[in-house]
């Protein structure tokens, strides 16, 4: 059966890449200690020696849209072009171009359908900085196959968070039921608070440092109970009207256990947002 | 009430590079152009199968062509569409890093929770 190396999830932040490359005067301040951070959290992944990446994101209106909008959906295909004209243009993100693991994707469509999940599938898809800001903080190289794993965070109706951390469990009950030799990776990104598009957004910090605060030590602790007790569709709206994409943690809380303590915690206060970056070992903990 | 439909308007001009200049230079003619011509088209659909029934309000038709970004956020558009394509045409006017998205906050900040229902 197949070994799951490593389950990570962190923030995914769509300033870092034009950050972490540029030089003299265009360089923010900040840049530094954030490129410090996430070779740190790189790292962290390298050390696992993967052979496949799950990459769990959420498609922010590129490919998917309101006309036939699925709320959970596995990509499936040999291959994936990746960033889109407006993540170009805003962010200055790089087009690329990553393989897929289909065997894999076919299992996790075959096995979580029978599960219970109705995952929506996709033969061609392009991935967009939810799983391309993640392959370059940890993985720049883009050399592995991957699985895209995609959450509705956006477009309500959502899913009840309680929905997402269940697909996080049974997306790492399934890859240690894939038979096969390889050493998988489960990433997976979201947000901590977050405004966007509204009256809150590009402060000094996150829009609520204290739901922040709270938030990475459910994640480190791997608090589910207390996540679930106090997060709902409806409480998500008040610490920023994007902070549903901390269901996507919430998933990845979910695939790393209940009660079961990150083996690396870190995090980065910065204009807008909270960065915060989790890894943990289930071989170690086996 | 059509919040799909300014939705699409904003998702499909944010997605085409001429549309974005165009709209920024001409938002009366290219709303009206686009309710015309591209409204009722189906996105994964060829043009023949378009739909027949979607149009602005008069209140939506005008909150676009005034690039009213403070009527699209009252009115449920889409926060994120809205404030990506506006990025996309207005950044390039202000001097200040995130000047125009401080700006656009500052334009906003009479909204208190909860904000306007963005569901469709």
């Amino acid at each position: 059966m197949a070994t799951v190396a490593a389950v990570i999830a962190s923030t995914h932040h769509p300033f870092y890449y034009r950050a972490s490359t540029s030089a003299g005067a265009d360089r923010p301040p900040f840049a530094d200690e954030w490129v410090a951070k996430i070779e740190a959290f790189r790292e962290t992944l390298t050390r696992a020696r993967p052979d496949v990446l799950v990459m769990v994101g959420s498609d922010h209106f590129h490919q998917l849209w309101l006309d036939n909008m699925p709320q959970f959906l596995v990509g499936k295909a040999p291959f994936y072009d990746a960033n889109f004209y407006n993540e170009e243009r805003e962010f200055g993100l790089p087009r690329m171009f990553v393989r897929g693991d289909e065997d894999l994707s076919a299992y996790l469509l075959r096995q979580g359908l029978d599960a219970g999940f109705d995952l929506a599938f996709s033969n061609e898809l392009r991935i967009d900085h939810s799983i391309t800001c993640p392959l370059i903080t940890l993985r720049p190289e883009a050399d592995l196959p991957i699985v895209p794993v995609y959450t509705n965070i956006f477009a309500p109706p959502l899913p009840q968070p309680k929905r997402f951390v269940e697909l996080g469990r049974a997306i790492r009950q399934l890859v240690e039921s894939w038979p096969s030799d390889k050493r998988v990776a489960i990433i997976g990104t979201g947000h901590l608070s977050l405004e966007l598009g509204g009256p809150r957004q590009f402060g000094p910090h996150g829009p609520d440092p204290e739901f922040d605060r709270k938030a990475v030590g459910w994640i480190a602790s791997g608090d589910l109970t207390a996540a679930l007790a106090e997060v709902s569709l409806d409480s998500l709206w008040l610490p920023g009207n994007a902070t549903h994409g901390f269901m996507d943690f919430m998933l990845m809380m979910g695939a790393a256990g209940d009660n079961v303590k990150a083996d690396y915690s870190d995090s980065l206060d910065l204009f807008h947002t909270m960065e915060a970056y989790f890894t943990w070992y289930p071989e170690a903990a086996a | 009430m059509s919040k799909y439909l300014l939705n699409k308007f904003l998702y499909t001009v944010d997605r085409d590079p001429d549309l974005v200049e165009r709209y920024r230079v001409d938002p009366v003619g290219t709303v009206a152009w686009w309710e015309t011509e591209r409204a009722n088209v189906i996105p994964n659909l060829p043009e023949i199968e378009r739909s027949t029934w979607l149009e602005f309000t008069d209140t939506e038709r005008e909150a676009l062509a005034t690039h009213d970004f403070v009527k699209l956020f009252e009115l449920g558009a889409h926060n994120f569409l809205t404030l990506t394509l506006f990025i996309a045409m207005f950044e390039r006017d202000y001097d200040e890093p995130l000047g125009f998205q401080l700006e656009y906050a500052r334009k906003l900040s009479h909204f208190g929770l909860p904000y306007p229902d963005i569901s469709t």
